[in-house]
């Protein structure tokens, strides 16, 4: 044993030094635990476009894609479903589709790329239930509008362009993915045109 | 010989004396009445759910593909399979009534208050904790159900801004919920959550015999040392750790006194567990929810989403908010509410017998809001059960409003010295 005289100050410095050296080992090891949380390079390959045969869809059906997982509603609408979409923008939260909620091939009145068929993520934005098409009787969720989306868990209620209407729980309206057509009547989901 | 082994083991581990502390000598009110059993029983309900929990997943098989397929073989081909899923599941939906009971006896009897806050927020964690061990073995089956609540629960996280999306996909582990998410929440019910419960459920006991328990007169039954006359301190031996700095009156042992009524409530309480288990385990559909008879399904919600009946009062406030952000602050100020209740209640009386009229009152309107919602929250959506909702959640909140107001001067009645009853 030594009897040189304590150096606090030395002390101090070491404990405090070898604290912050500790803590950055802490977070280095902590990197790993919380990275084998994201995606795993299989969930990301699963997430691979999809294609649609859009030329067998009716005027006002729709019908349901499959993309990484979610459920793409694709609808081909009526002339009379696209002459009433501008007929209730005072009752909608985002009428002019400002919120980036879809490409910017797609910010336009119709929200879609071809005036007739809408592509949109069956996925409410609220808490992402899969929204009910009504065909003809949505007037019973929202007076003068005979068509439009309506989800079952919250109530909240989106028209034929996927736009959320006031007074529901979802903040935005429906996603619209990067999509294109390759060919006239192919849709291909999870690829905007160009790159594909 | 085997007092020598006994000692021996006691100058290396006192396990006698923490015995001793704990249940023989430990000095518990004598005045306890009915409120008192669901501590008991919440631990019942634990050993129940670590066992029977164990067992299921000897025959579980955590994955996508497999997962709802399992579980119909245990419920078919395992022998006792289906006795053992009942009762994790009917034990699921006991947890929630025996510790809303548990904490509705903490708020009438003022058993949050100085000293036992930290007793109070160790509850509450326990609390917390079972929710989420609670929500994520509801996934675990597979069902569509499952599906659609956990999607809906962790799309609630998306609701934080900016980091929202992230996270909720971090919690996935996918870009839906999916096989990934399926197995870390396995995970996460069957060895970390249960790992902190039993940590924090050790940690609330502890809590509880370093202040001592309260009782239905809010009264103190450890009093200054000396202050008491011989013949009226109580004739039971108690551990000198609770001795040496006072005197204590009006108390019993835990065990045999307490051990002994609680058998009786255990008793009573696993008939009627029992009951459920064999004539009603899915609870008329509350315990285990109809769509859940089907596998999950990403592409098809059930019409009617609704949580777990033990969930409705916090989904509710969730819903009726007709915004995603504030309605997720909503529901979680609902928990965090409760958290500091101790801090809400500027009062010093404890016991509901000497409070103020409002108190009584008001411990009554949020009993009766917190089953309107609780109802609320199992039905679908409608404008007239949005309203309703609205002004029970109102009166959810308003409850921590009042009592911080007329808490601060409030007329109460004389307090007895002690425990009364006799």
């Amino acid at each position: 044993m030594s009897n040189a005289p304590v150096n606090n100050g030395r002390r101090r410095f070491l404990t405090a030094a070898t604290s912050v050296v500790g803590g950055i080992g802490v977070v280095g090891v902590a990197v790993p635990f919380i990275g084998s949380w994201n995606p795993s390079a299989r969930a990301k390959a699963a997430g691979a476009p999809v294609e649609v045969n859009v030329s067998k869809i009716e005027p006002g059906q729709l019908i349901r894609a499959e993309w990484r997982g979610k459920p793409v509603y694709v609808v081909r609408r009526t002339e009379e479903i696209l002459s009433g979409l501008s007929t209730h923008n005072d009752q909608l939260k985002d009428p002019q589709s400002e919120v980036p909620q879809q490409p910017a091939y797609a910010t336009n009145a119709y929200r879609s790329i071809k005036p007739d068929i809408l592509v949109a993520l069956g996925v409410c934005t609220h808490l992402g239930c899969a929204p009910t098409h009504h065909k003809g009787d949505f007037e019973q969720h929202v007076a003068g509008v005979k068509n439009g989306f309506f989800c079952p868990c919250h109530g909240s209620k989106f028209d034929m362009a996927g736009r959320v209407f006031q007074s529901v729980p979802a903040p935005t309206n429906l996603m619209v993915p990067e999509h294109s057509f390759p060919t006239e009547d192919i849709l291909l989901i999870g690829v905007s045109g160009g790159e594909a | 010989m085997s007092f020598k082994l006994m000692d021996w083991i006691e100058q290396r581990l006192p396990v006698m004396n923490a015995m001793n502390k704990h249940v023989t000598q430990y000095p518990a009110p004598k005045n306890f009445n009915f409120w008192y059993v669901f501590g008991i029983l919440a631990s019942v309900v634990l050993v129940n759910q670590l066992l029977t929990g164990v067992w299921l997943t000897m025959s579980y098989e955590p994955s996508g593909d497999g997962a709802f397929a399992s579980v119909e073989y245990i419920m078919r081909d395992v022998d006792y399979g289906w006795l053992l899923r009942y009762m994790h599941s009917t034990g699921a939906s006991a947890f929630f009534v025996v510790i809303y009971m548990h904490m509705f006896r903490g708020m009438m009897y003022g058993s949050y208050q100085k000293p036992r806050e930290l007793l109070w927020l160790f509850g509450m964690l326990i609390f917390l904790v079972l929710m989420a061990e609670a929500f994520m073995g509801y996934l675990l089956p597979w069902g569509n159900m499952s599906y659609w609540g956990a999607q809906v629960i962790i799309s609630i996280f998306g609701a934080i801004p900016i980091i929202g999306d992230d996270l909720t996909l971090w919690i996935r582990g996918d870009y839906v919920i999916s096989g990934a998410t399926l197995n870390r929440f396995f995970a996460l019910h069957v060895i970390a959550l249960p790992l902190v419960l039993v940590v924090l459920v050790f940690l609330h006991i502890l809590a509880l015999h370093e202040v001592g328990s309260n009782n239905p007169d809010g009264t103190n039954i450890k009093k200054p040392k000396g202050s008491v006359a011989p013949e009226e301190l109580s004739q039971f031996t108690f551990h000198e750790q609770y001795t040496k700095k006072y005197d204590i009156v009006d108390a019993i042992p835990f065990h045999p006194y307490y051990t002994v009524k609680d058998l009786v409530a255990i008793v009573i309480f696993l008939i009627i567990f029992c009951g459920v288990m064999f004539f009603a385990p899915e609870g008329g559909g509350y315990f285990i929810e109809a769509p859940n008879f089907q596998p999950a399904n990403g592409l098809k919600t059930p019409e009617h989403i609704a949580p777990v009946w033990y969930f409705g009062p916090f989904y509710t406030i969730l819903r009726i908010i007709p915004d995603k952000l504030l309605g997720a602050v909503g529901m979680f100020g609902a928990i965090i509410a409760l958290f500091m209740l101790p801090w809400c209640d500027r009062g010093v009386v404890k016991s509901i017998r000497y409070r103020c009229t409002a108190h009584t009152v008001n411990l009554v309107q949020f009993a009766i809001c917190f089953i309107i919602l609780g109802v609320l929250g199992t039905l679908p959506a409608s404008p007239l059960y949005n309203m309703i909702g609205v002004v029970a959640s109102f009166g959810y909140f308003g409850f921590f409003v009042a009592i911080w107001i007329y808490s601060k001067n409030e007329k109460t009645k004389p307090v007895p010295d002690r425990v009364t009853g006799e």
